[in-house]
């Protein structure tokens, strides 16, 4: 036990340090490029007195270290300064795409982990036959197809072609909703959802499946199958019952990985269905050259990502014991 | 046992005085090599073709990618596939096909120079970390897990979009963040390799560090660097499409992730000119896939496993 707290505190510990050091990375990133970042922001019909101000405001005319130490100040806060485009807190702006990041990425997720880990039952057990090969070369068409190009090749059928769903955002065009809870029971939502989120997990989809398949063959081999098998059950139940259950837990792990890279990972997606998220955020944000909201999305992003790895760590320490031991 | 069979043929080889049958043998003993495998096989023959292509680009493609076609004085604004114009044209006149063929050089380039890159950073942040241990260790470990941090479509983005819009600032954005997984899996090869005994031989011998590093371990780890150095080819294609597509591409260069940026932003979706922005991903999708079939990268994907500590 003591071992096992020791290891969970030295994971936290690496976690700390890595963000810092990610914050900080971005930190000069942000601010050793070319261009002057308050471009966006200072329009030339400007005084030269709200200039100042500007500048002062957001403490772009101290020296860099100065600079280095608002900064933290201000993130250990959560205070992310303003967006240049919006003039809006960026914290704000971020809080509002979330929701839509989340309910993409969840339900993709939940598609592509449900299917994937099925399929890697049914492939595991149809090993050797054409139902495998068939199976494993589509998986592999699915890994190397770029996911907008897969976007855009749906969009053209199922919305511009055939006009059975939305092309673009997350709701009709005029309709704002007074809260998520009204969003969430809107049917019009789930039309909007539904091409993104079966795009996104059909990318998805591989990882699980292919973890699930290779599980599935090791597990095959134990003991316990075998006797399960000379005790005359049936197949599937032996499938389902013995093997898939133990064959799952690695793939729960591979879920908690998969929520952090999703976040991240699907500026693409969200760009291609015009998905009001955070991926899109970060793209718009980066092409207008506003700065702070761009650098408050992309430390989001990796925030997320870090902790949903420490997540997997822990709960990979806590379903298979050897890990923590063997450190 | 491949390459200890590879090794003996090269030796035969080099015994041959004749320096053109012993070139000739080598040449045999490679094929020989693809021969064994089929998807290696396969993944060769594609990139040959492409690597054709690409070279003979200007006499392949019928047009100038850039140039507005024309006919009788009008520009041939989205036109079908036709005999002229196998592909049709674009919303700007220009032949589709003739792009195609352009854009198989950037996406070789990218593919390959990128994966070196990752391939040599990875491969010697994992022998250093594996073969020294302690705080060498731990610092590029730790470094590792930094680089594991950061969002790697966002990252790339950033730095493209600061740096100007180039290819090689794409490769760079690569090179500084695809190194990572290499390097876990490397430095945990590395920690099985260097309790072996021949380790231990050079070692009581007195063979200096860097000797046991480059003559004794990384020989016995390259196989697993070609791996990974065939899934950052796929990496690498999928990026540079990603970021053209996103359009923070290089304007000059006319790769596949240009081309769907721009039937994306031309409005070729609702025009279902399924014609211009098929044919690019279908191309994306043989390179990466031809990738992971030649450094048997089919078989990282097929059988996943989990992070390897």
């Amino acid at each position: 036990m003591h071992k096992k707290w020791k290891f969970m505190i030295s994971k936290v510990l690496q976690m700390i340090f890595t963000l810092w050091a990610i914050a900080t990375i971005l930190f000069f990133l942000f601010r050793l490029m070319p261009g002057n970042p308050l471009a966006a922001y200072i329009d030339p019909t400007f005084t030269k007195e709200q200039q100042e101000i500007l500048l002062q405001q957001f403490g772009l005319d101290k020296p860099l270290w100065q600079q280095y130490f608002i900064y933290f100040g201000n993130l250990l806060q959560g205070e992310l300064g303003n967006s240049f485009f919006f003039k809006e807190p960026v914290i704000k702006i971020i809080w509002n795409v979330l929701p839509n990041t989340i309910y993409l990425m969840l339900s993709s997720l939940i598609i592509a982990y449900v299917i994937g880990t099925l399929g890697g039952v049914i492939l595991a057990w149809k090993r050797g036959t054409k139902t495998e090969t068939v199976g494993i070369v589509l998986t592999l068409f699915t890994r190397s197809a770029p996911q907008f190009w897969v976007g855009m090749v749906v969009l053209a059928i199922f919305s511009f072609k055939l006009n059975w769903f939305p092309s673009a955002g997350a709701s009709p065009a005029g309709i704002v909703y007074d809260s998520e809870i009204e969003k969430l029971l809107s049917p019009q939502f789930y039309k909007h959802l539904l091409l993104p989120s079966l795009t996104l997990a059909v990318y998805l989809l591989g990882l699980p499946l292919l973890l699930m398949r290779s599980n599935m063959m090791d597990v095959m081999n134990e003991a316990y199958v075998d006797m399960a098998r000379m005790r005359g059950l049936k197949e599937w139940r032996i499938m389902l019952k013995y093997a898939a259950r133990n064959a799952a837990l690695p793939v729960i792990t591979a879920m908690a990985v998969g929520i952090g890279y999703a976040i991240g990972g699907n500026v693409v997606i969200e760009t291609v269905f015009s998905w009001p998220g955070l991926g899109r955020l970060l793209v718009d944000a980066v092409t207008s050259s506003d700065y702070p909201l761009a650098q408050g999305a992309f430390i989001l992003i990796a925030a997320v990502m870090v902790f949903m790895n420490l997540v997997a760590d822990l709960l990979y320490s806590l379903l298979d014991p050897r890990v923590s031991v063997r450190r | 046992m491949k390459s200890e069979e590879m090794t003996s043929i090269r030796n035969r080889a080099y015994k041959n005085k004749n320096l053109f049958s012993a070139c000739i043998q080598q040449l045999l003993a490679f094929l020989r090599f693809f021969k064994q495998d089929k998807f290696c096989m396969i993944g060769a023959i594609i990139y040959v073709i492409f690597i054709i292509l690409a070279v003979f680009a200007p006499v392949i493609a019928p047009y100038d990618p850039h140039e507005m076609q024309k006919k009788d004085g009008q520009i041939l604004f989205n036109q079908p596939p036709s005999k002229e114009h196998l592909l049709g044209t674009t919303n700007m006149g220009r032949d589709i096909f003739s792009q195609l063929i352009y854009g198989i050089q950037p996406a070789l380039v990218v593919g390959f120079s990128a994966a070196f890159f990752v391939v040599v950073v990875g491969t010697l942040v994992g022998l250093l970390a594996g073969y020294f241990r302690g705080w060498i260790d731990t610092l590029l470990m730790r470094m590792t897990d930094i680089a594991f941090g950061i969002p790697f479509e966002p990252f790339v983005i950033v730095l493209v979009a600061f740096l100007g819009p180039s290819v090689w600032n794409i490769v760079l954005a690569m090179a500084l963040l695809l190194w990572r997984d290499t390097a876990r899996v490397i430095r945990s090869q590395v920690l099985t390799v260097r309790e072996r005994s021949f380790v231990e031989a050079a070692k009581v011998s007195g063979a200096s560090h860097l000797r046991i590093i480059f003559f004794h371990i990384a020989p016995n780890i390259l196989p697993l660097s070609f791996l990974y150095g065939s899934l950052a080819v796929g990496w690498a294609i999928l990026t540079e499409a990603a970021v053209s597509f996103l359009g923070f591409g290089d304007p000059t260069v006319i790769s596949w992730g240009y081309m769907l940026h721009d039937a994306y932003v031309s409005q070729a979706l609702s025009r279902g000119a399924f014609y211009w922005f098929v044919p690019p991903g279908l191309c994306i999708m043989l390179a990466v896939m031809a990738g992971f079939f030649i450094g048997r990268g089919t078989e990282e994907i097929l059988y996943p496993r989990l992070k390897k500590h």
